[in-house]
């Protein structure tokens, strides 16, 4: 199914059984923003972790995506699915421009010029009337989907919300294992020789980053109507930073780490906000533990001590 | 009154020589980076948490050993940069065999703990730190009320730039220097001890860094976010500069600074952008940077 | 796992900061009061840790524990993120059973939360943000604005240097809601009293530090105030830098919000002189020195200033009107508690007496200081002296100019 190993299987259905317990047990809004969390940090992985372009400006994404969804809502009053998909749609446009800059550079300078080009995202949200500033956009109504699915209630929006999460993860899942995830991976181990064969590279790596942002956006127009909220923390540069400890901290490259990772980090923010300062501590300490330890994330390590690939 | 963009000229001047002060941070700031990164091949992203680190240290030994602010402008840094000779010699030594990234992904977490330890200590509503004495006061130019201390700044941070260009560039231990960063195993058969060469440029980096904060602290309050505010800004110039270059670095520092002061008249909201602007068109069009070797 | 983790934190949390709830004998009626503000940022010493002491304060001043009531204070650090504060509030709401929010800083969240209170039907009170369209255009039958707002600090501070001559204003300004309401309260008070707007630079909020360009900018204007519409290290570093370019020389400084801490991190050898605008200071009378008193010893280092004096009153105040009600009949009804708050007169030792407005807007007296010359100031924190009043019912904005959606007119 989809390209999914024995050892893989088995974790995804599990991973849809804790998806489909867990609101019984645990606050749906909180789940809703772990599996939007874990929704952006794979979009994100698919770039870091097959093409091998560390984006620091992922969020730039995200949150347009997410302005754009909840203007969309609350002007127009639009259905919930309409909203979400134009949330992608921006991150898809926002994706293209940009990445058709960015990706004509590799390595540290692909890092430093998403970082510039998010600032300037930054800038533009800051500045523009319709993101309300520092207030963001706020009530922003849930509305319904598809005409009858009154989502004000948790526990709808939390099932749109798994919805919308399982097909994206499905849909990375899908993109990487194709004949064209492939070649990103061909990419990722060796650009020249990718082109020696007659791949135009940078195509490939435009179409991917675009993937990468529709995703993203996807994610970002969720989060908005789930918190009826858009505002400037979700372009901020440090949500692009988080969304690097995210991925690393589940596993680059992992089919599952990026979520195990939105986990982890989600409920740490979640249950430290009462210890202030010790969040970010807690957040450097787990970073650098990262890197000298287990460069392969949680995902990564399990994996390799099972020897499979998760 | 001479008037230029419509602007009136003596405000015009002004901005500039405040430009080229904030200026003055930048490049020694980006100068230490660009040491780091030439010859340890590490982005260290910890270098405004280790800036903040040296205006806290000249306010700690100020507050609690009453040592001042001239001989906190040796010591800060001198306690810093050992600070910086166990970071190199426990953490960030482990990574010169990997990517880039994973040495930016340390350094942002060692950023993150240095500056969350020094809230928790200290909170963040800042400590002020007074001007010396021997520096208060302010001298009218003409066109501008220039505080002595400022000036003091430009010229401090001047003589910094400089003799550090001059000890990389002029002297045979910036030589070796060079050398070893071109090629380490033929410095090391010459006997040279390339490891400890390589601990002493990440202290003599941080040191600058340690050294920026002690001067910053009479003119900001010193809190544990100021390193953050400034270090987006500070790699922008090292990569406008050309990752690595001396020279680019120090020129790029005092040429951002009055960049931006410039827009802080003319499109104020946007100065804590334009930067980023200036940083895009540079990476599309000439990717190595203004002043970096061709690849 | 998580579950398990979550209430060991919780209760951890709750036995380190509520010390005073006791095993409830039998099953007394419990309310829960939630402070939400900035505990790490830097609003952290205007509300933070403080604001929850003096919460605490009022539990033990009401004589909770010899009541027939229980009470429990939470608290969190919403790191002035409208989109965090969200979510916690909606987890108090739902999950903890959380009937007030109290203090909430920074305008944007608390503008944020405004939906969610009147959505979930619970009290709001606030004390520790400042756009007065809390009370306007985006009020609420479940909220009060307990200690200031824009408005007030605009005709208080602004109209106290008009009326000393200072006729004409170059703003610098937090390039956010916050600073734009300000600016734009004083612009249209300091244009009504016949002087003029010169000009307005607005920073990038937050991450300026440098304000110097802006000062100069300020200076050449040929403006006679220094309008500061901006906060906390913000104001601080502004008013250090003034000092450094020689500004207070030639133009008079006015920094239109600013709390007892902000002088303290100054230094009275920066700050002496300034005008500046709260509703509370410790050192006033009798009745704020023996509050003073009573929370010195749990904030030793950080003086309550009028947010925290708000954060007290307004539990006070909350649970005489609960008291009053029924705890019962409270928990259920948010809208009906804050009538009831709104029908019984406030009294307390920290603002004395006032009345909550029907658009929710408390009328306390607000008071313009000047900043003492460090010869003039006798022990710690003795920071103010008292230059001007302004009745409760002067202070603030009329209620037909803020056109409240749920006032019938």
């Amino acid at each position: 199914m989809f390209g999914f190993s024995r050892a893989q299987s088995i974790a995804f259905v599990l991973m849809v059984a804790l998806i489909a317990l867990c609101p019984f047990v645990l606050y749906p809004v909180f789940l809703m923003r772990v599996l939007t969390a874990a929704l952006f940090a794979c979009s994100f992985n698919l770039m870091i972790g097959y093409v091998g372009l560390l984006s620091f400006g992922q969020a730039a994404f995200f949150g347009m995506g997410s302005y754009v969804a909840a203007w969309t809502m609350k002007a127009w009053h639009v259905d919930a699915s309409i909203a979400i998909a134009v949330g992608g749609l921006t991150g898809a446009a926002l994706g293209l421009v940009l990445g058709f800059l960015a990706i004509r550079r590799s390595g540290i300078y692909f890092a430093m010029i998403t970082l510039a080009l998010a600032q300037m995202v930054y800038f533009f949200c800051l500045e523009a009337p319709f993101t309300g500033g520092e207030d963001g956009i706020q009530q922003v109504p849930r509305g319904h989907l598809f005409g009858f699915l009154d989502l004000s209630n948790d526990m709808t929006m939390y099932w749109v919300t798994a919805g919308v999460f399982l097909a994206g993860f499905l849909l990375v899942h899908r993109i990487i294992h194709s004949p064209f995830g492939q070649v990103l991976k061909g990419i990722r181990e060796n650009e020249p020789r990718a082109t020696s064969l007659g791949y135009r590279t940078d195509d490939y790596k435009l179409i991917a980053f675009v993937l990468s942002c529709t995703i993203a956006g996807i994610a970002g127009g969720t989060k908005a109507l789930v918190f009826g909220i858009a505002t400037l923390t979700d372009v901020h540069s440090s949500t692009s930073g988080e969304i690097v400890l995210t991925t690393l901290l589940g596993g680059l490259g992992t089919v599952f780490g990026p979520a195990v990772g939105a986990l982890v980090v989600t409920s740490m923010e979640n249950y430290l906000a009462q210890f202030g300062a010790w969040v970010t501590v807690t957040q450097g300490v787990i970073f650098m533990v990262c890197v000298l330890a287990f460069r392969r994330g949680i995902v990564g390590e399990i994996a390799s001590y099972l020897k499979i690939s998760l | 009154m001479i008037m230029i963009f419509g602007i009136p000229g003596p405000l015009l001047f002004g901005q500039l020589l405040l430009g080229l002060i904030n200026g003055a941070f930048y490049a020694m700031l980006s100068l230490g980076l660009a040491v780091i990164f030439g010859m340890l091949n590490i982005i260290n992203f910890a270098h405004g948490a280790l800036f903040m680190m040296g205006a806290f240290v000249s306010w700690i030994l100020l507050n609690y050993l009453g040592i001042g602010y001239f001989p906190a402008l040796i010591l800060s840094p001198l306690l810093v940069g050992i600070f910086g000779i166990v970071l190199e010699k426990t953490v960030i030594s482990r990574l010169y065999k990997l990517d880039h990234l994973y040495g930016l992904l340390l350094t942002f977490g060692l950023s993150l703990v240095i500056e969350g330890l020094f809230r928790n200590a200290y909170g963040s509503s800042g400590m002020p730190y007074r001007i010396p004495d021997m520096l208060s006061g302010a001298t009218n130019l003409g066109f501008m009320y220039m505080p002595n201390y400022r000036g003091w700044v430009v010229l401090a941070a001047l003589t910094v730039c400089i003799a550090t260009w001059a000890i990389i560039e002029k002297t045979s231990l910036g030589a070796t220097l060079r050398a070893a960063t071109e090629n380490a195993p033929m410095v090391q058969a010459f006997g040279v001890n390339v490891p400890r060469l390589i601990t002493l440029t990440y202290a003599g980096g941080v040191a600058l860094a340690a050294f920026a904060g002690v001067l910053a602290a009479p003119i900001y309050s010193v809190n544990p976010n100021m390193g953050s505010n400034f270090i987006n800004t500070v790699f922008a110039v090292v990569v406008i500069g050309g990752m690595g270059s001396i020279m680019g670095s120090i020129v790029t520092g005092f040429g951002l600074g009055v960049v931006e002061g410039l827009t802080k008249v003319f499109y104020p909201q946007a100065s804590a952008t334009v930067v980023f602007l200036v940083m895009v068109i540079v990476l599309l069009v000439r990717p190595r940077g203004l002043f970096g070797k061709a690849a | 796992m998580l579950l398990s983790r979550r209430s060991a934190l919780t209760s951890a949390a709750v036995a380190a900061t509520l010390p005073l709830v006791r095993p409830a004998r039998a099953q007394k009626p419990k309310l829960k009061i939630g402070v939400l503000n900035d505990m790490s940022g830097p609003y952290a010493n205007t509300g933070g840790a403080t604001s929850v002491v003096c919460t605490k304060q009022a539990l033990e001043d009401f004589g909770v524990a010899t009541r027939d009531m229980d009470v429990e204070v939470i608290a969190a650090d919403h790191q002035n993120k409208p989109d965090l504060a969200v979510s916690i509030a909606r987890q108090w709401f739902d999950r903890d059973g959380v009937d007030m929010l109290l203090d909430v800083p920074t305008s944007s969240v608390a503008l944020a939360l405004q939906s969610v209170v009147r959505e979930k039907n619970k009290v709001f009170l606030n004390s520790g943000a400042a756009s007065s369209a809390l009370t306007g255009e985006q009020c609420s039958p479940n909220f009060v604005h307990w200690t200031y707002d824009t408005f007030m600090l605009a005709k208080s501070t602004g109209g106290a240097m008009v009326k000393a001559g200072g006729d004409s204003w170059y703003f610098v300004t937090a390039d956010y809601a916050f600073g734009k309401q300000l600016q734009g309260d004083t612009s249209t008070l300091v244009k009504a009293a016949g002087g003029k707007v010169l000009g307005a630079a607005q920073y990038p909020f937050p991450g300026t530090t440098d304000f110097s360009s802006f000062l100069v900018q300020a200076q050449a204007s040929g403006a006679k105030v220094l309008g500061l519409a901006n906060a906390g290290g913000d104001t601080v570093n502004c008013i250090k830098q003034a000092n450094e370019f020689g500004l207070n020389n030639s133009m008079k400084v006015a920094a239109l919000l600013m709390f007892i801490s902000d002088v303290h991190a100054l230094g009275l050898d920066v700050a002496h002189g300034l005008n500046l605008t709260e509703s509370f200071y410790w050192d006033m009378n009798e009745r704020t020195r023996a509050f003073t008193k009573r929370v010195l010893p749990k904030t030793p280092t950080n003086y309550p200033n009028m947010d925290h004096a708000g954060c007290y009153s307004a539990t006070l105040h909350y649970l005489k009107a609960c008291a009053d009600m029924g705890i019962a009949e409270a928990k259920k009804d948010g809208v009906a508690t804050v009538n009831r708050m709104k029908a019984m007169p406030v009294e307390d030792d920290c603002f004395g007496t006032s009345k909550i407005r029907e658009d929710g807007r408390n009328l306390v007296t607000s008071y313009l200081f000047e900043v003492k010359k460090p010869s003039e100031s006798k022990g710690p924190w003795d920071y103010y002296k008292l230059v001007a009043t302004t009745p409760g019912d002067e202070a603030f904005r009329p209620m037909a100019d803020g056109h409240c959606g749920f006032i019938k007119a």
